[in-house]
């Protein structure tokens, strides 16, 4: 069997058992082969796990499949390995909407679905503007896409600066817990929204695999192979604004999973797309849900910001690769 | 059959290619001339559908060649380019399968495309170091595993700017030796090429280029004339004749 099908049913195999033993870690205790008994009779711990694990595990991975998987596909766009899923303004968007409703509307406005609302659309209304700027008859420039993106997200920030400037203390508190990003408010409702969204956009950006590939040679050999370049760049950056802003809306930023993830892939087994991304994917759901689960059990009862934990073992993770591989090609 | 009337391009006001009107049948190997600036790329970028020609029409294998949709064309045409950058580790071979990307249908190759990538790898002698990353590859073995890529991809017209770049006599030879394989077999060869010996040497005809403009057409004997290269490149040739029967061409040093 070739390496990567091997790497690629390890990790498809490795989901169901972090989904697990996640589920089963907390407070209450729970064995993962356990779990199935529990479920089915409905024993001890079944409201703890159906009505508070579950949704919040299943919630980490689908966030962290959908960060990774945005990551290699920008990274193969801008044909750079250290494109990362917030570089064409979602990310700042999202973080911009998120503050404009927690300090001018009120946190709490329209329920449970005022705030995500407003992040997601706010974050897929920026990146609508980056690639309107960057389109000049019928093409975008990848450059001018990654300059304009660059560009809106130090707008993007300079107002949620602003918002932070004339938020008052409890304001503030909800929006600095909301930008470290969490799962803290994972329910249901939340993973039935999501859901379909990440299976959209995880479904879009899989189908440009070969094209992917193809484009790593340079935009105009793209062309020359048959690729429809202003296709795949659109395409690309529909399916990154789509499941960024779902993971931005459901659970805050979240950084270096979609920077790191990819380069994992590509460390194991090279950086054919049409591995990469279905293993960033598995990768980025496993990563998360294990930072997840840390994050909510180091200093039980109370719990660290889960991007917090990413960015304290993604950072020195990602130096590391960059120190021990330096010489080596994959950057 | 490739087919360009009065065709012209312009970009900031500045014609790159002006009022080329030239007939290329099939299982001729052409070489594009000049010196640097002269429109030799940009004519070959023209013909493979890169870029739309503001005036005059091209048309390839009988329709105008913005009638094709990408996928269709890249069958028909390959495009070698001088630069290459890659950033991520693909192997040589992966590199080579990319040449399969206008045959794929679903998503995995076929053992057939497989086959031709390996054919494809042998000969141009890369099959050796298939399995190396492509970015660890020298110069002149990076650029044999881009011809590879191109002739995987199979097409009838070969569109090659200078694909001897960075390679040793005995590869440019080589190249050479392949282009004219493939034009026996009736498809067209097309190559920008600064050597003006290889082009006299391997070349069926010549398109001479000066500041986008058509200077001269025809065999080598025809084009690489003393006037004519002189008038072209502003500096004094030596023109031979080489006893394989060739034009053989020296420029003589200027120093006073």
């Amino acid at each position: 069997m070739q390496k990567r099908t091997k790497i690629l049913l390890i990790l498809t195999s490795l989901f169901p058992v972090s989904i697990c033993v996640a589920a089963g870690i907390g407070a209450y205790q729970i064995l993962p082969w356990h779990i199935p008994k529990i479920l089915f009779f409905q024993e001890d711990g079944f409201a703890v796990l159906v009505y508070v694990r579950f949704p919040r595990v299943i919630l980490a991975g689908l966030v962290g499949a959908m960060l990774a998987i945005s990551g290699t596909t920008l990274q193969g766009i801008f044909r750079n390995p250290l494109a990362d899923p917030g570089l064409i303004g979602v990310t700042a968007g999202a973080g911009l909407g998120a503050s404009l409703w927690i300090v001018l509307i009120g946190g709490g406005a329209l329920g449970l679905w005022g705030l995500p609302v407003a992040a997601f659309g706010c974050g897929v209304l920026v990146t609508l503007s980056v690639w309107k700027i960057s389109e000049s008859s019928g093409k975008v420039h990848t450059v001018t896409l990654l300059l304009a993106g660059i560009a809106l997200n130090s707008l993007a920030g300079a107002c949620i600066g602003l918002m932070t400037f004339l938020a008052d203390d409890e304001q503030l508190r909800s929006l600095t817990f909301w930008l470290l990003g969490g799962f803290g408010g994972a329910t249901w409702p939340v993973v039935f929204v999501t859901l379909p969204i990440a299976v959209v956009g995880i479904f879009v950006l899989l189908q440009q695999a070969s094209a992917l590939n193809a484009i790593s040679l340079g935009e105009s050999e793209a062309y020359h192979l048959g690729v429809p370049t202003e296709s795949l760049k659109r395409w690309s950056v529909f399916g990154v604004a789509l499941t960024v802003g779902a993971a931005v809306s459901a659970a805050g930023g979240i950084g270096f999973v979609g920077l790191v993830v990819p380069h994992l892939l590509r460390l194991m087994g090279g950086a054919e797309h049409r591995y990469v991304l279905p293993g960033s994917a598995l990768g980025g759901a496993i990563l998360l849900i294990l930072a997840d689960l840390f994050s909510r059990t180091v200093v039980a009862p109370a719990e660290l910001p889960v991007g917090v934990v990413t960015a304290l073992i993604g950072g020195p993770f990602f130096l590391w690769l960059l120190i021990k591989f330096k010489r080596e090609v994959f950057l | 059959m490739i087919e360009l009337e009065q065709v012209g391009y312009r970009i900031n006001g500045n014609w790159l290619v002006r009022d080329i009107t030239l007939t290329i049948k099939d299982g001729v190997l052409w070489g594009f001339v000049g010196p640097n600036g002269a429109g030799k790329s940009t004519l070959l970028r023209l013909i493979s559908g890169e870029l739309t020609p503001t005036t005059g029409v091209i048309k390839l294998f009988g329709k105008p060649i913005g009638s094709y949709d990408p996928k269709e064309l890249a069958r028909l045409r390959a495009y070698l380019q001088q630069k290459r950058d890659v950033n991520f580790p693909f192997t040589a071979l992966e590199i080579v399968l990319f040449g399969r990307y206008p045959y794929l249908n679903g998503t995995k190759e076929t053992d057939c495309d497989i086959g031709i990538v390996h054919k494809a790898l042998r000969q141009v002698e890369a099959d050796t170091f298939a399995e190396r990353l492509y970015t660890t590859l020298s110069g002149g073995e990076a650029s044999r595993v881009d011809i590879a890529r191109i002739l995987a991809q199979a097409p009838g017209l070969f569109l090659l700017d200078e694909p001897t770049n960075h390679l040793d006599p005995r590869y440019q030879v080589q190249v050479f030796n392949l282009c004219k394989a493939i034009c026996a077999q009736g498809k067209t060869v097309i190559t920008a090429i600064h050597d003006l010996n290889l082009a006299s040497m391997y070349a069926d005809r010549l398109l001479m280029l000066r500041d986008g403009v058509s200077v001269a057409c025809g065999t080598p004997k025809a084009v690489l004339t003393l006037n004519l290269l002189s008038e072209t490149y502003d500096i004094p040739f030596e023109v031979l004749l080489h006893p394989d029967g060739y034009p053989w061409v020296i420029p003589k040093q200027t120093l006073s």
